[in-house]
């Protein structure tokens, strides 16, 4: 195979195949190689879908894909040993004609995803590990090696859609090497109970609703990181992450945080005689804004998860992985309509469009949360022990009066943070984040 | 301080948890291997907690052991050991190693 492509994209995962079929659309001529056995085998996630970036390239997603359930209630619960203080959203207006976001299991979505973008023309080849990068002697990106035999595969753009833990942009210095402060390590397993328990326990109405809880407190065990259970059709996704560098200074192996969640008087009458069918582990950028790489130079640009593309705060991942694809493709697309070469000076109009998006903005926006979780670990460990005592203290009928219960509550939560003084800080530091 | 690289008892042997997913196992062609030193690095040591698939155990003199049934390609030990040069680490083969079924 010595033909020269338009496009290679390294990488079938959400972003790797957004820019595919974009640029295949356009009518380019575009080569994707994945690694796995199968678009999906190598791919893991929560998961949520968000629906307007699929939208924006599959309008008529909602008919074909392999969707669990429309999410129709958030929940996010504060936990400590013992208990959760849940906030709850819950609207009918969630089960709309085209909803908002769905569960999904990434092994056959992303085989869905992938098969859309065959046949929109790209060809598609598996099993097929990108090993290196090939330049020309100018240093600009010509192609790339793989594990098979043969000569090098040559195209006018390498997309690099990788994924968080992808070797290629690493061993050709496009990419920094990760900084265990920058990931987080994320193990979930995926615990099948009928559909019935499934809509019963979560007081679902049918087999399409779903719900979503986020979990914080106790479950990352003092370290920088967030617990979830998601409701599919018929198993629920249960999963704890935190930062690696967390982990290397706890040593807490994250199964143990897994089997702690999975045994919290909240979260374990929801799993309860669930068959575990698979247990995954998987990195998950967290670095935010600051830990962006340089996203284009001569020849090549890089998409998704593998550009640190995660908006850790609103725990969404996929839809700029999908953005960020289209937003490659297309300026990909745009040259090549115009005739110019997929140059580092042309290339930059990518960054450009992502500066426009919501990708960028939203990751600007919080780029002092990663900075500020880290050096205040206690938000997420005193807070919801302190809320946890308030709210028995408030729920507990006995012979106190209430004026009392009140002054002991705020003492309570005083003492859980050393002084009101220190309760300023943290909102402030919060706002100012969060800004 | 060495105590505090054993692993603490999970609710779950490692293998039970692991038997459910699914593996093409590259025989003889491992993706990860260790670059052994004279002594292991705290960082080496520390996998045998952080690994999430359990693959590095202590065996005799504390040496650590890497044996990649399980492996989920997380690359946690790849980042982790970057430093210290003891692990080289790729990936499978095309088509070889886990293979998710959900994901």
């Amino acid at each position: 195979m010595s033909e020269h492509f338009d496009a290679i994209v390294v990488g079938a995962g959400p972003a790797g195949n957004s820019a595919a079929l974009v640029m295949a659309k356009a009518g380019l001529k575009v080569l994707q190689i994945e690694r796995g056995e199968t678009a999906g085998a190598k791919n893991v996630q929560g998961a949520i879908l968000y629906a307007d970036a699929l939208e924006r390239l599959i309008p008529e997603f909602r008919d074909e894909a392999p969707l669990e359930r429309h999410v129709v209630e958030q929940r996010v619960w504060l936990l400590d040993e013992r208990s959760h203080t849940g906030a709850h959203y819950r609207s009918d207006d969630f089960n709309e004609d085209r909803p908002n976001r769905y569960t999904i299991l990434r092994a056959t979505f992303d085989q869905w995803f992938a098969a859309k973008v065959r046949e929109a023309g790209a060809l598609q080849i598996t099993d097929t590990t990108v090993t290196e990068l090939v330049r020309d002697e100018g240093g600009r990106v010509i192609g790339v090696e793989t594990d098979r035999d043969g000569a090098p595969l040559y195209a006018d753009v390498v997309v690099l859609g990788e994924g968080v833990n992808g070797l290629v942009g690493q061993r050709a210095g496009v990419r920094p090497e990760l900084d265990p402060q920058h990931v987080a390590l994320a193990v979930k397993e995926t615990i099948f109970l009928s559909e019935e328990a499934v809509q019963d326990r979560f007081n679902l109405d049918g087999e399409d609703e779903g719900v979503v809880i986020e979990v914080m407190g106790s479950v990352s065990a003092g370290m920088v990181g967030t617990g979830f259970l998601y409701t599919n059709r018929e198993s629920i996704s249960l999963g704890v992450g935190c930062l690696l560098s967390d982990f290397q200074e706890t040593q807490i192996p994250a199964y143990v945080l897994l089997d702690r969640m999975k045994s919290h008087p909240s979260i374990a009458p929801l799993i309860r005689d669930g068959e575990t069918k698979e247990y995954v582990a998987h990195l998950i950028p967290e670095g935010g804004y600051d830990a962006i790489p340089n996203l284009s130079g001569d020849g090549w640009a890089i998409v998704g998860d593998a550009g640190q593309f995660v908006n850790s705060a609103h725990r969404e991942g996929s839809n700029l992985a999908m953005t960020t694809g289209r937003l490659a493709g297309e300026t990909v697309a745009a040259l090549k309509r115009e005739g110019l070469a997929c140059n580092e000076a042309n290339l930059k109009r990518y960054r450009h469009a992502l500066e426009q998006s919501f990708v960028m903005k939203d990751l600007k926006k919080y780029r002092r949360l990663p900075g500020v979780l880290h050096g205040n670990k206690h938000l997420l460990t005193a807070y919801p022990r302190a809320i946890s005592q308030a709210m028995q203290t408030f729920l507990r009928v006995d012979d106190v009066d209430k004026r009392s219960k009140e002054r002991r509550m705020m003492s309570q939560f005083r003492a859980a943070r050393g002084g009101w003084w220190n309760v300023f800080t943290d909102a402030l530091k919060m706002a100012r984040a969060w800004r | 301080m060495t105590t505090s690289h054993d692993a603490p008892k999970p609710a779950q042997r490692m293998e039970e948890r692991l038997y459910k997913n699914r593996y093409l196992v590259d025989e003889g062609r491992p993706h990860v291997t260790l670059r052994r030193r004279a002594i292991d690095s705290d960082e080496l040591k520390s996998l045998v907690r952080l690994c999430p698939a359990g693959c590095y155990t202590k065996v005799e003199r504390g040496r650590v052991e890497l044996s990649l049934d399980g492996c989920m390609e997380c690359g946690t030990c790849r980042i982790v050991c970057q430093a210290t040069g003891e692990i080289e680490w790729s990936y499978p083969r095309g088509g070889f190693g886990v293979a998710f079924k959900f994901g």
